[in-house]
């Protein structure tokens, strides 16, 4: 049945050509394609982008650097720290400032939060499309709880627009410790009930061992990064190969699998869950005393309490603000790892308030290249898989 | 290899005029070569064993106006293999008929595909050898450039309406 | 209602509009139209901790035929448009249109030339939820005063279909 897929279409016949989308409740979102189709054979796949195009680039060039924060975060809705995370970072870097400690531990703990965030929702929409109701179900508990915690940092369930450039917004709460503290404790233990529910399955093995082929080659030359690389043995993992904000001091594994296809994806990404939960135990004990923003006087604002109890420092705020940061001129590109790979900012500055350039590097963007190769000589059946084991978002793919 | 050290690679290899501007700030070099130059600079940093850039982040524009050339494409790098990274900038400037152009880099990174129809979209470049240059993001029936530093962020209302005139009729017919 | 024009409206009902505005808002069937990050706080509202169930709403039809409800979740491209309003036309009477969140009320923070400036410019909206995303709360409160409207709706100068009609002129 697998050689009949492979096989080469008949050039005789008539080609169907099918409209996935962009209304369609298993595309993630407003998301199009053309399929052109040999009887069950998929011969090609057409993606129409941008439905969800929000000119968030051209938006940016009229903001100043702090408003383009919370712009920023809904770029990726799935996982909206690493956004503000990576920008903050890249301004962060125009201005040659480094946060301090403990607001570097904090991003982590934002970040990891965010990457099970994301994973998880993956693995129930996934589950969903393959034909598996209950992941869904079951992780939107555990997402509950991860958006109780985002909401003791700065308030918002899923945008919590937290960070800021130099650090974070204000201390993290009470509560907030033990809370993760308690998720972290049971949180493998649900990791593992998901294992139970699919990754010995026959039937989601079936569905998914040997469909979506994406070779190593192929998946560099394509650009692919993030669970898609991984899951195509590329040992790659840009916390690991160039660190930041503290990643070297945690002690974690990259989650490789070499089969290429879907259900190396998952097992890279179920991997990717146990170890973010790892690397927040670590971080929780390297939560140390002290300020939460750099100080930078002129670019980075003062401290919360002192703006309410000094005048030099209300004074302080309040032209950067009206003014807006001014970086240095020059152009920097910083990336991170978010849940779906290579999320870089490209920031070019011509010395004034507001950016001259944001370029978005968006790794759903890039991942859906990808598609057309593998979903070449598949069941049409197989189609849906092979898309939500791309994990994209359009919100990022279409900016 | 550190950023000073790609950069003399490549004057070795290109001789020093091709390139235009090396810009060294934050360590990360922004190099820019000659438009005419720059598929052989990128397919020199591709191959080259000692550089080997199998990996292209992005391909991005920048519309430089009120300078001239007018566009910039910039086109980042990483290697798996040495783990550094580079970027390889190429001033375009922009011709009587409003466009500008410089070629391709799909035949040496696939994934250059989709980011030179975005590019091509929003700043109206012209990718010479691009297997298919059509619009990626933007309604296929607009006809503006939103990226460039001269449209306006809110569009115009005869460039980017809400609904083409012939969708308008299409709603008055149902109701 | 639905016997009134049979009818040329030549016969109203008065009590019996009541049962029936009491039977649709019980059983009201969202359409699964989520476009953007607000759809993940609707997805939220559906499930166990803030249980749409609860008012009859948990069967979220992707075709819009079977649907009452479109509730409009998330930013509105100028691309998208025309599919929002062909999935609009292809619902059946009665149906209510839901604006949740900033980006379909009003364009939200996307202020610029891919953006329509909130759907209520080609759609009949009957509630606006505000918020960035709204909180499930929020949503569930808008569904309510949707119903609390559609058990006020009469048959004789119905305010609403008044301006639904004048909308399409």
């Amino acid at each position: 049945m697998r050689d009949q897929a492979r096989a080469v279409a008949d050039p005789s016949s008539e080609l169907l050509e099918l409209n996935l989308g962009p209304h369609h409740p298993s595309t993630h979102g407003v998301f199009r394609a053309i399929v052109e189709l040999d009887g069950e054979i998929v011969v090609k796949v057409q993606p129409h982008l941008g439905y969800l195009h929000r000119g968030y680039e051209k938006t940016c060039e009229h903001k100043t650097y702090h408003q383009v924060i919370p712009l920023a975060e809904r770029c990726d809705y799935m996982g909206a720290s690493s956004n503000s995370f990576v920008y903050c970072m890249t301004v962060e870097k125009l201005l040659d400032v480094e946060a301090p400690e403990r607001a570097q531990v904090i991003r982590v703990i934002m970040a990891e939060l965010s990457r099970i965030f994301s994973h998880l929702f993956w693995l129930g929409t996934h589950g969903h499309d393959v034909g598996a109701m209950t992941p869904l179900f079951y992780m939107l508990r555990e997402r509950e709880e991860i958006m109780n915690l985002f909401e003791l940092t700065a308030g918002g369930r899923l945008m919590p627009n937290y960070i800021r450039i130099g650090g974070v917004q204000r201390d993290l709460e009470e509560g907030f410790v033990e809370k993760l503290q308690a998720l972290t404790g049971h949180f493998d233990r649900r990791v593992d009930e998901y294992e139970t529910l699919l990754t010995k399955n026959p039937i989601y093995i079936d569905r998914t061992k040997g469909i979506g082929y994406l070779s190593k080659e192929d998946a560099i030359a394509l650009g692919a990064s993030g669970p898609m690389i991984r899951g195509s043995g590329v040992a790659w993992d840009i916390r690991k190969s160039e660190p930041y904000s503290g990643y070297e001091q945690y002690d974690f594994d990259i989650a490789v699998a070499d089969g290429c296809d879907i259900y190396s994806r998952y097992l890279v990404r179920v991997r990717e869950m146990r170890e973010s939960n790892r690397i927040l135990k670590q971080a929780l004990n390297k939560l140390t005393d002290g300020p939460v923003l750099a100080r930078k006087a002129g670019f980075i604002f003062p401290p919360q309490e002192e703006i309410y109890t000094r005048m030099e420092s209300l004074i302080h705020h309040f032209m950067l603000i009206v003014e807006g940061v001014k970086p240095p001129k020059g152009a920097v590109y910083q990336c991170i790892e978010s849940p779906r790979g290579e999320l870089g900012c490209y920031l070019a500055s011509d010395g004034g308030p507001k950016p001259f350039r944001l370029k978005w590097r968006a790794p759903a963007f890039v991942n859906l290249e990808c598609l057309g190769v593998m979903t070449q000589g598949n069941y049409f059946a197989d189609l849906i898989a092979i898309l939500s084991s791309v994990d994209i978002v359009l919100a990022e793919v279409d900016r | 290899m550190n950023q000073e050290t790609i950069r003399e690679r490549v004057e070795q290899k290109f001789g020093v005029e091709v390139v235009e501007n090396a810009a060294l700030f934050r360590d990360q070099m922004t190099l820019t070569v000659s438009k005419d130059k720059v598929h052989e600079v990128l397919a020199f940093l591709k191959n080259d064993p000692d550089l080997s850039f199998d990996f292209l982040s992005f391909v991005g524009g920048v519309d430089r106006l009120p300078d001239a050339p007018r566009f910039e494409v910039v086109y980042q790098l990483y290697s798996m293999t040495h783990n550094h990274r580079f970027r390889v900038s190429a001033r375009v400037p922009e011709e009587e008929d409003g466009l500008g152009s410089i070629r391709s880099a799909v035949d040496l990174w696939p994934t250059a595909d989709w980011h030179e129809r975005e590019t091509a979209e929003m700043y109206g470049i012209v990718f010479e050898h691009h297997p298919d240059p059509r619009k990626l993001l933007l309604p296929e029936h607009w006809t503006v450039y939103p990226l460039r530093k001269d449209f306006p962020l809110e569009g115009t209302e005869e460039h980017t309406p809400d609904l083409k005139p012939s969708q308008h009729e299409e709603r008055e017919g149902t109701h | 209602m639905g016997i009134s024009n049979h009818l040329d409206n030549t016969v109203h009902v008065t009590s019996l509009e009541w049962f029936v505005n009491w039977c649709r808002k019980g059983s009201m069937w969202p359409l699964g139209f989520g476009l953007a990050c607000c759809a993940l706080e609707m997805i939220a509202t559906f499930v166990s901790r803030y249980d749409l169930s609860r008012f009859g709403m948990e069967v979220a039809r992707p075709s819009p035929r079977h649907a009452d409800l479109m509730i409009v979740s998330g930013t509105a491209s100028k691309k998208m448009l025309p599919a929002v309003l062909r999935i609009y036309e292809q619902m059946a009477e009665p149906k209510w249109v839901i604006a949740m969140g900033a980006c379909a009320c009003t364009g939200g923070i996307y202020k610029n030339y891919s953006v329509v400036q909130g759907i209520d410019r080609h759609l009949p909206v009957d509630v606006y939820i505000p918020g960035c995303p709204p909180r499930p709360e929020a949503l569930l409160d808008g569904i309510l005063q949707l119903h609390a409207r559609v058990l006020k709706e009469r048959s004789i100068f119905d305010p609403r279909v008044s301006r639904i009609k004048s909308m399409s002129k």
